[in-house]
C-alpha cells in the first residue's frame, strides 16, 4: 500500500502534483519546478522530506558497529554534529548514502526512503556486541527549510540562536512551540535547516502554518521533489539509485572525501584499497551541454563513436539555464574540459566535462 | 481546463487551428500541465513534410521529454520563433502565443478524423 507523510492533506490542499516516490505519495511540484527552484536559490522554500528513514543506534558498542558499517570516521563525530557517509558491501558497492547524527546517548542514521527496508536488513545482519538498532522512520516528520532567508524565517519562531549552529551541526529547540531537532543540513547548496519532529499530522500542520506565516515577507514557497532534484544536481550531489548504487563504489563516485581508508577496517575497505592501488578505471563527472537539448538518466555518453558510459542524472538547470548532468566515464575522459558527446535521439550532442558544483553562489 | 471549441485535437494532445488549407499546431493545456516547465522546443525546418501521426519535433521540459506528433499531413510553412526563444509560452499560453508550427494541409479531408473539443475533453477525463 502506498504511504503518505503527515503533510499529505496540506499538499493535496495546495494542489500539488503528487507522484509515487519510494512507496510514498509525494509532491513533485506545486507552482512549477523552475519557480520553486528559484524560490530556494533567491528566497526560502520548504520541502516535506518525511519519507526519509531514521534509525536509532545505541548501546556500548554502537561506535564500533558504525565504524564497521560506514565509510566515514565516526570516531571524529562528536556530540551535536552530523556526518555525511555511505554504507558499502564487501565489494565496495554502495548500500546507501546517509547522514549520521551523534545525539550523545545514541546515534541517528538518516537513510534514503527507497532503501529503508534494505538498509535495516543489511545493518541488522551485521549487528554484534551491545548494539540496538531501531527503525523510527514512522515516528518523524521531516521538513527542510532552505534558502538565503531560511534562518530569518526560522529565527522568528524560536529562541535558539540559529546563527550559532554551524554547518553540519544540530541543536535541540522548539519551533512554534514544537520540540524538534534543528539540523543545519540540506540537499540544495543553500543555507538552511532540516527539522525533525514528531509525526502527528496535527503537529505538522502547526509547524507548516507557522513557517509559512513567518516566511510570507520573504516569499516562502512549498517545494516539491522536482526542484529538490534540480537543486541537488546543480550542486553535484549524488542521488542514490541514479549516480550511486550497488554497482558503484564511493571512490569512483567522487566520495573519496568521506571514505576514510585509514580509520581501521570497515566493510568494503579492502575492495576500495585494491581499486585505489590499481587506479580508478572510471569516474563520475559533471558535464554541460551547449546546445538546446537535455541529457537524461540512461542516455549514452560517447566519444569518437564509442560508448563511454551512461548518464546517471541529467536535467535542465534553472539557475544556469542550460542542460547539466553527471555520468561515469573512463578516467582518461574525466578531466575538466574533456569534450564528450551525449547520444540524444540518435545524434551526438556535444558536452564538456566541468568541475562540480555546476552552480556557485552568484553565478 | 480550457479546450477552445474552434480547435481540433489529437489523442496525443496536440491541437490544430484550421483556416482553409492552413493549420497552426501546438499542444493542449492538459499536455503542458503534464509536462511541466517547458525549456526547449525542437521544430522541423520550414519546407519539411509532415506525415499524420509521425513525430515532427520534440519538446523538452525540466523533468521529461516528449515527441510532437503531426495531427494531419502537410508542409511546414512557418515556425514560431517566439516560442523557440521563450519556451515558457507553451505553459503560459498554449493556444495562443505557444503555437509551434504553421502548415499547409495536404489533404483537407483528413481534418474529419480529428477530435473536437468535447471528444478530447472526454478522452482526458478517462
Amino acid at each position: 500500500m502506498i504511504k503518505r507523510t503527515p503533510f499529505y492533506e496540506i499538499h493535496a490542499g495546495l494542489g500539488a502534483k503528487l507522484v509515487d516516490f519510494a512507496g510514498f505519495e509525494m509532491p513533485v511540484q506545486y507552482s512549477g519546478i523552475i519557480d520553486e527552484h528559484l524560490a530556494v536559490r533567491n528566497n526560502v522554500g520548504v520541502f516535506d522530506v518525511s519519507h526519509m528513514g531514521e534509525f536509532i543506534v545505541q548501546g556500548k558498542d554502537a561506535l564500533a558497529f558504525l565504524q564497521k558499517v560506514t565509510v566515514n570516521d565516526v570516531a571524529k563525530l562528536t556530540e551535536g554534529r552530523v556526518q555525511y557517509s555511505a554504507m558499502c558491501y564487501e565489494n565496495g558497492g554502495i548500500v546507501d548514502d546517509l547522514l549520521v547524527y551523534h545525539r550523545g546517548d545514541s546515534y541517528m542514521l538518516v537513510v534514503n526512503a527507497s532503501n529503508i527496508a534494505k538498509d535495516f536488513t543489511w545493518l541488522h545482519s551485521h549487528l554484534e556486541g551491545d548494539v540496538k538498532l531501531i527503525d523510527r522512520s514512522d515516528a518523524f516528520s521531516l521538513l527542510a527549510v532552505q534558502g538565503p532567508h531560511s534562518i530569518a524565517t526560522l529565527q522568528k519562531l524560536t529562541t535558539v540562536d540559529l546563527s550559532a549552529i554551524e554547518y553540519y551541526h544540530f541543536g535541540k529547540g522548539t519551533i512554534a512551540g514544537v520540540e524538534m531537532l534543528l539540523s543545519r543540513t540540506g540537499y540544495t547548496g543553500e543555507v538552511g535547516f532540516e527539522l525533525y519532529f514528531d509525526s502527528d499530522p496535527r503537529t505538522g500542520v502547526k509547524v507548516w502554518e507557522a513557517l509559512f506565516q513567518a516566511g510570507t515577507e520573504f516569499g516562502i514557497k512549498p517545494v516539491g521533489l522536482g526542484a529538490r532534484d534540480t537543486l541537488r544536481l546543480e550542486m553535484g550531489f549524488c542521488l542514490y539509485g541514479n549516480d550511486i548504487d550497488q554497482t558503484t563504489h564511493p571512490l569512483e563516485a567522487g566520495l573519496g572525501w568521506i571514505t576514510k581508508l585509514n580509520k581501521g577496517d570497515f566493510i568494503g575497505r579492502s575492495a576500495m584499497m585494491k581499486a585505489k592501488e590499481e587506479g580508478l578505471k572510471r569516474k563520475l563527472v559533471g558535464f554541460m551541454l551547449s546546445e538546446k537539448a537535455v541529457a537524461r538518466h540512461g542516455y549514452e555518453l560517447v566519444a569518437g563513436g564509442k560508448g563511454l558510459g551512461l548518464v546517471t542524472s541529467g536535467t535542465f538547470s534553472p539557475s544556469l539555464e542550460r542542460a547539466i548532468g553527471m555520468g561515469y566515464v573512463p578516467s582518461d575522459h574525466a578531466s575538466t574540459g574533456a569534450e564528450i558527446g551525449i547520444s540524444i535521439r540518435g545524434k551526438s550532442v556535444p558536452a564538456s566535462v566541468v568541475k562540480l558544483p555546476f552552480y556557485q553562489k552568484g553565478s | 481546463m480550457n479546450f477552445p471549441a474552434n480547435l481540433n485535437y489529437t489523442k496525443d494532445h496536440e491541437w490544430i487551428r484550421i483556416e482553409g488549407n492552413t493549420g497552426w499546431i501546438g499542444i493542449t493545456e492538459y499536455a503542458q500541465g503534464e509536462l511541466g516547465d517547458v525549456v526547449f522546443v525542437e521544430l522541423p525546418a520550414v519546407g519539411s513534410k509532415l506525415e499524420t501521426g509521425k513525430s515532427f519535433g520534440t519538446i523538452e521540459a525540466v523533468k521529461a521529454v516528449s515527441d510532437l506528433y503531426a495531427p494531419v499531413a502537410g508542409e511546414v510553412t512557418e515556425l514560431n520563433k517566439e516560442v523557440q526563444d521563450s519556451p515558457e509560452l507553451v505553459n503560459k499560453e498554449p493556444y495562443e502565443r505557444g503555437w509551434m508550427i504553421k502548415i499547409t494541409i495536404a489533404n483537407p479531408g483528413e481534418v474529419n478524423s480529428l477530435l473536437d473539443a468535447e471528444s478530447y475533453k472526454k478522452l482526458i477525463a478517462q
